[in-house]
């Protein structure tokens, strides 16, 4: 789509859809769209930004391209060292031998962390379990992790309950860098701090990006902490990828409903930008039981009869943007201004 | 401060004695709430804010214990309900009918064994001498006026059959349709979805303005203060750091903690993507804080032997503008 040859990742028509199972027997009477044929590239170095509401798919997308979950169809492209391996279809052998150039860090690494590790534990146990590094050796790349991510190394042996939301956040950071990951996988890394520390969190991860030539999946419903940090930013709804562009054009310019409509709704710290009196009605509809045609239909503004009938392709505006709206190119949409 | 109070929180103090050590969650907020209008209360997680909303109600719990007034004057007398019984029929009567609380967990509001919509329902009877059937009604219309789909069907979900977001509307409308003079609406928002929280925001202003309702707003989304608030106190360490109107707070924030907050947050629509500024450290635990400013230690302006010395006093710094912060004295 674009840049194709020299992105680290390309992701192409990835879908998953986990059956929906009634009855005593377990019979699958439906399926849940959770990612419905999602292509995207980004290149080394950059940041995506991925966007939308609760439920559109972002964690089960995240989790298809590590393969912490099988996807159900697609490619994942990723390209390390001058080789290029398709993640979907390698041996769970090969896959060990890839995955530490992949990492994830999660919203709250303290669920998804053992309560019964310290810090050395926790940090280390990738550059053990990977036979990267054991005993003394070990101890001190973690210390130059902890040191690299703002921790006080005179935690090295406490255990995670005993940090706050923002320390955890380093820890699951300083563990997701420690085998020196190409693409690291940010699942809402700030949404469950404070903005002081959000603050922080942010400016930490574009030190490490700048420092190792890092590539970020960000996924965050917040759209101005997405604005600040991605290079392009995509959009997502009920499963499908809507809109995808150059940061500040997608701000600034969207060129789906959707995305304008999201971009409205953001209460702003600004009292010359108040909310504006009509925004979006309705809910983001089910998976499950999508709508018809544009899925965004029933609660699109512009809609019109073909929006019903007919599911708009993702077609390129030029400039690298795309736009999954039957009216792209006649809309003149509102972005969030200077 | 303002003429028309209709709450007034004087020196009040809410500590939990721990084994640790007290625990001053609240250390000497003074506020006032006028009639008729939305007072936005924020600051970072811990500082206060819930402890706050649930002394007004006496509805913090044990080993918490809660000193100082707070005056409500929505009645013919003023009544002090920091003096009032916390079980007594006294409060039980102000919950509710008087003063609403939307919480922070949505779960803690309703009882997983009734329908949500016998629970609003009977709210709405014990507070109003209403009809079951017309209590209903009500109840289906205010669920759909807080955006949940078919609301005939979802009256009769029991709250474990519903999602959090849902959840969270169905205890707005609860709150809203008792039409209280004070809302306390602690974090309404923070769990749903941007589009259903402008949906749930407008609703809110709109009660506020049709019923005249004065509304309390705990936040720590600044965006979500700037398009609701009055009136805005910052709390730090169980402090009010800074109070004033919203666009005083906006325009010229002059505590340092509150400059430091607004610079935090990514502004949309700003090129570049530069360095945030961010505040080094985190907020401190009180326990048994020492007499300081409690801000002192992440502080660029701190200066040693002043800031540390007393808890500076809260300085009138423009009409309705007051800071606590000695670079103001
Ligand atoms: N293991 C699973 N089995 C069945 N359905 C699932 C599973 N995991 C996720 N889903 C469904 O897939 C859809 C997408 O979920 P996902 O968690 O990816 O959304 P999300 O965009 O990350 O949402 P949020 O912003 O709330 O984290 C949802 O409808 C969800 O209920
Ligand atoms: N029941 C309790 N027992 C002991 N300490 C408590 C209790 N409830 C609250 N605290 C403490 O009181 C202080 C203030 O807590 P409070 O819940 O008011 O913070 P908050 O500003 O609402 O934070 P958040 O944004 O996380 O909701 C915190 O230090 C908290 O740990
Ligand atoms: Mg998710
Ligand atoms: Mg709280």
């Amino acid at each position: 789509m674009q840049n194709g040859s020299k992105a680290l990742i390309e992701v192409r028509g990835l879908k998953k859809y986990f059956p929906i199972q009634e009855g005593l027997l377990r019979r699958v009477v439906g399926h849940v769209r959770a990612v419905d044929d999602v292509s995207f590239d980004i290149p080394a170095g950059k940041t995506l930004g991925l966007v939308g509401e609760s439920g559109c798919g972002k964690t089960t997308l995240g989790r298809c391209i590590v393969r912490a979950m099988e996807p159900t169809a697609g490619e994942v492209i990723l390209r390390v060292n001058d080789q290029e391996f398709d993640l979907t279809k390698l041996s769970a052998k090969e896959l060990r031998a890839v995955r530490p150039h992949i990492q994830m860090v999660f919203q709250d690494p303290y669920l998804s962390l053992s309560p019964r590790k310290t810090v050395l534990n926790i940090v280390g146990e990738p550059l053990y379990i990977n036979k990267v590094a054991e005993g003394r050796a070990l101890e001190q790349r973690v210390r130059d992790l902890m040191d690299l991510v703002g921790l006080d190394v005179k935690y090295l042996n406490r255990y995670p309950h005993a940090f706050s939301g923002g320390q955890r956040q380093r820890i699951g950071i300083a563990r997701a860098i420690s085998l020196n990951p190409e693409l690291i996988i940010c699942d809402e890394p700030v949404s469950a701090l404070d903005v002081s520390v959000q603050a922080q969190i942010l400016n930490l991860l574009q030190d490490l990006q700048r420092e190792f030539n890092l590539t970020y999946l960000f996924i965050a419903h917040d759209l101005s902490v997405v604005e600040h940090i991605s290079d392009r930013v995509a959009v997502m709804y009920v499963g499908k990828l809507i809109e995808i562009g150059d940061t500040e054009e997608l701000f600034q310019k969207p060129r789906h409903p959707y995305t304008e409509a999201l971009l409205s709704a953001i209460p702003r710290p600004d009292l010359s930008r108040p909310m504006k009196e009509v925004t979006l009605e309705g809910e983001v509809p089910s998976p499950a039981n999508p709508p018809s045609g544009c899925y965004f239909h029933p609660r699109c503004p512009y809609a019109k009869d073909i929006c019903k009938h007919e599911a708009p392709p993702l077609v390129d505006m030029g400039n690298n943007h795309f736009s999954a709206c039957h009216f792209a190119k006649e809309l003149d949409l509102q972005g969030v201004g200077e | 401060m303002m003429n028309d109070v209709l709450l007034e929180i004087k020196n009040l103090r809410t500590y939990f004695k721990l084994h640790e050590g007290i625990l001053k969650a609240i250390d000497g907020v003074s506020l006032a709430i006028g009639r008729n209008r939305v007072l936005g209360i924020v600051g970072e997680s811990g500082c206060g804010k819930s402890v706050t909303a649930r002394s007004i109600l006496k509805l913090v719990p044990a080993p918490g214990k809660i000193e100082g007034e707070i005056w409500f004057h929505g009645g013919e007398k003023p009544v002090n309900l920091a003096a009032l019984p916390p079980t007594g029929n006294a409060i039980r009567d102000i919950r509710g009918r008087e003063i609403a609380m939307i919480f922070q967990e949505p779960m803690a509001a309703f009882s997983p064994v009734h329908t949500i919509g016998d629970q609003i329902s009977e709210a709405i009877q014990t507070h109003q001498s209403l009809p079951k059937p017309e209590a209903r009604g009500r109840t289906i219309e205010m669920l759909k006026q807080v955006g949940i789909p078919i609301p005939e069907r979802r009256v009769d979900n029991y709250p474990h059959q519903m999602s959090g977001g849902m959840l969270q509307r169905a205890m707005i409308a609860m709150a809203l349709s008792l039409r209280p003079k004070l809302l306390i609406a602690d974090e309404p928002t923070t769990a749903l979805d941007v589009t259903i929280q402008a949906q749930i925001l407008r609703l809110m202003k709109r009660l506020q303005a049709e019923l005249g309702m004065s509304i309390i707003f705990i936040t720590h989304d600044l965006g979500v203060i700037a398009n609701m608030a009055d009136d805005v106190a910052v709390m730090y360490l169980g402090r009010v750091v800074e109070y004033g109107t919203v666009r005083q707070i906006f325009e010229n924030p002059q505590h340092p903690y509150t400059q430091a907050l607004m610079q935090s947050i990514p502004k949309l629509g700003s090129k570049g993507r530069g360095r945030l500024a961010s505040i080094e450290g985190t907020v401190p635990v009180p326990l048994d804080p020492p007499r300081r400013c409690g801000f002192a230690d992440r502080c660029v302006h701190f200066i040693p032997g002043r800031c540390d010395a007393d808890v500076p006093p809260l300085i009138d710094t423009e009409a309705g503008h007051q800071v606590r912060c000695i670079l103001y004295e």
